[in-house]
């Protein structure tokens, strides 16, 4: 019927063809510079990083190393244990760490939900509250650590005089010093909350808003729609920002390093292993923890993907 | 309006109150000690009364904090034009470009963006070693770049992939460059994102702790917050709190303004990073 058509059209699609396979090409072209650099940063150190924790290398030198398997982890030699696996230092990080992630994340998610809340509602100086409540997002770590510091010193600190004065307690506490995790908590949870609020708020922004309009009409309780239509809506949201912060929380160090540095009882697996690296010269055996810590991540990121796709079918 | 609509207002504000007086007094009391000097600074007080700069002069006349605070800088900056730089073309490829291999980049991206620090700091310090890198700027330009590269490639790709077909069709089917749809196309359109992103970007480098600690030997060469950090007194129990909280302030005071001002940016670009991905 239309004899020209056919020509054209496979014309068109030799042309456009070729135009594909030019798109590709410039593809992999802007794309080979961000993977040599990320072959550079990260793939190569952490093929090292695994590779030392093999050896008995020191930081004196480098390159001088023997191969000694699996001894930083596991060893058994003249009937006692040695190895990362028989540390009990490293199994308090490990607890430590853990502790501080699940407790910090699951604080800073419920505070997170909640302040997410408010900002969704509608009302005079809602830019303010936000604006507020980025600051301690935006300090560095070491900044807000040092500002806890301050407060929480046991003889000069503002939070023992405020405490004394309204008689929660009759003695000023050494916070840092003896309150072990619960202060380090207590500052991240202050630092993150508003970053999962931030993104908690970003997905509760999506929901349509004829959903509430109906419940109201219809007079379902605001508790019933937040259980019944609100939570199902964002639960993917909360659950990305729960693995983010997650995996933020299990490499914790700038806030413990500055907080309570030295401090066994409040110690991290980033904590131990920088100081076997670099103070301790067992840069083998750091490397052994470090890449210990690398594990963990991948088991829990492996099982969360796991879980959260069985959850979202 | 009810009793009860009246309480519940009251019970409202009053969360929203406490919200912003937790957010914010820490860094109000970091100034108020700030502006306090001698014994004044050991008597809790709630307004700074009588202000003295003293701690101010001595931060910035002691050691090398001016110069730590322009290597903060020099690093976040430049960090910020590399990975953009990178991140723009790689992500147009993944975002628009359909090639094989795409999904398994963007979970390589994904996983790097997962790799605890201290993870790579082994083999990263070797490799510094090696490139003779240590004690120098470059070093932390270069360490960066492990959790500037995934996050921005991954925000610009939620943002790029948002656009309709029709923008650069006209532009491929003129026959124009890749390079030319990026730069004449997409950049122009996507300015709003590069600034989001530019903004996340130098607020990581400029507070990134690890990396700094470790490859910078020498004080002067220090980046800001590792300064503050090691900022000591003569001996153990005498800690200059008052030039600590100076420093804080210093450093800190640029991001408050950032965010103040840009807080719709920063918002917008963390909420593309994590509800997109």
């Amino acid at each position: 019927m239309h004899p020209s058509l056919p020509a054209s059209q496979g014309n068109y699609s030799r042309r456009s063809l070729s135009l594909e396979e030019r798109r590709i090409r410039s593809a992999w072209l802007l794309l080979l510079p961000m993977l040599l650099v990320l072959a550079l940063v990260a793939m190569l150190p952490l093929y090292q990083t695994v590779f030392y924790s093999f050896t008995d290398v020191s930081l004196d030198d480098l390159t001088v190393y023997e191969f000694v398997a699996f001894q930083n982890y596991l060893d058994y030699y003249e009937e006692e244990w040695y190895g990362l696996l028989s540390d009990g230092l490293w199994w308090k990080a490990v607890w430590n760490t853990l502790v501080f992630a699940t407790i910090s994340v699951s604080l800073e998610t419920l505070l997170g939900l909640m302040i997410a809340l408010f900002l969704n509602t509608k009302f005079k100086g809602r830019g303010y509250l936000r604006a507020a409540i980025l600051i301690p997002w935006a300090l560095p770590t070491v900044v807000s650590a040092k500002m806890w510091a301050w407060m929480l010193n046991d003889q000069f600190g503002i939070i023992n005089d405020l405490f004394v004065k309204i008689g929660l307690i009759s003695d000023p506490i050494a916070w840092t010093a003896s309150s072990g995790l619960l202060t380090i908590i207590l500052v991240d949870v202050w630092k993150t909350t508003p970053f999962m609020a931030l993104l908690i708020l970003a997905g509760l922004q999506t929901l349509p808003q004829d959903c509430y309009q109906a419940a109201k009409i219809d007079g379902v309780s605001p508790v019933r729609v937040f259980f019944k239509v609100t939570l199902p809506y964002i639960k993917s949201a909360i659950i990305v920002a729960v693995i983010f912060r997650m995996l933020d929380a299990l490499r914790v160090f700038d806030l413990i390093y500055v907080l309570t540095p030295n401090n066994q009882n409040t110690i991290s697996m980033s904590v131990f292993a920088r100081q076997y690296l670099f103070d301790f010269d067992r840069f083998a055996y750091g490397s052994a923890a470090s890449s210990f810590l690398f594990i963990v991540v991948c088991m829990f990121t492996l099982t969360m993907i796991k879980l959260s796709k069985f959850n979202l079918n | 309006m009810t009793v009860r609509e009246k309480i519940l207002r009251v019970l409202f504000y009053a969360t929203l109150g406490a919200i912003v007086v937790v957010s914010v007094f820490p860094f109000y009391y970091a100034i108020i000690s700030s502006l306090k000097s001698g014994t004044d600074l050991f008597r809790v007080s709630y307004v700074p009364y009588p202000i003295d700069f003293s701690n101010y002069i001595s931060v910035l006349n002691q050691g090398s904090f001016v110069r730590n605070v322009f290597n903060s800088l020099f690093v976040a900056l430049l960090v910020v034009i590399i990975s953009i730089g990178l991140a723009v073309g790689a992500s147009y490829a993944i975002a628009r470009i359909r090639f094989k291999g795409r999904g398994i980049l963007m979970m390589l991206i994904l996983s790097i963006s997962m790799f605890p620090p201290i993870a790579v700091l082994p083999g990263m310090f070797q490799l510094i070693t090696v490139l003779e890198l240590s004690n120098s700027l470059i070093s932390l330009l270069f360490s960066y770049m492990i959790f500037t590269i995934p996050f921005t490639v991954w925000v610009f790709n939620a943002f790029m992939r948002e656009f309709p077909k029709e923008l650069e069709h006209a532009a491929l089917v003129d026959g124009a460059s890749t390079a030319t749809i990026i730069m004449r196309v997409f950049l122009p359109v996507l300015w709003p994102a590069v600034v989001s992103i530019g903004l996340l970007t130098f607020i990581a480098a400029w507070n990134e702790f690890l990396f700094a600690l470790t490859f910078i030997s020498s004080d002067p060469k220090r980046t800001a917050p590792v300064a503050i950090a090691l900022l000591s007194g003569s001996t153990n129990h005498e800690i200059p709190w008052g030039n600590i909280m100076a420093a804080s302030v210093i450093v800190t005071l640029p991001l408050v303004v950032l965010v103040l001002v840009f807080q719709r940016k920063i918002i917008s670009g963390l909420a593309a990073g994590a509800i997109k991905g």
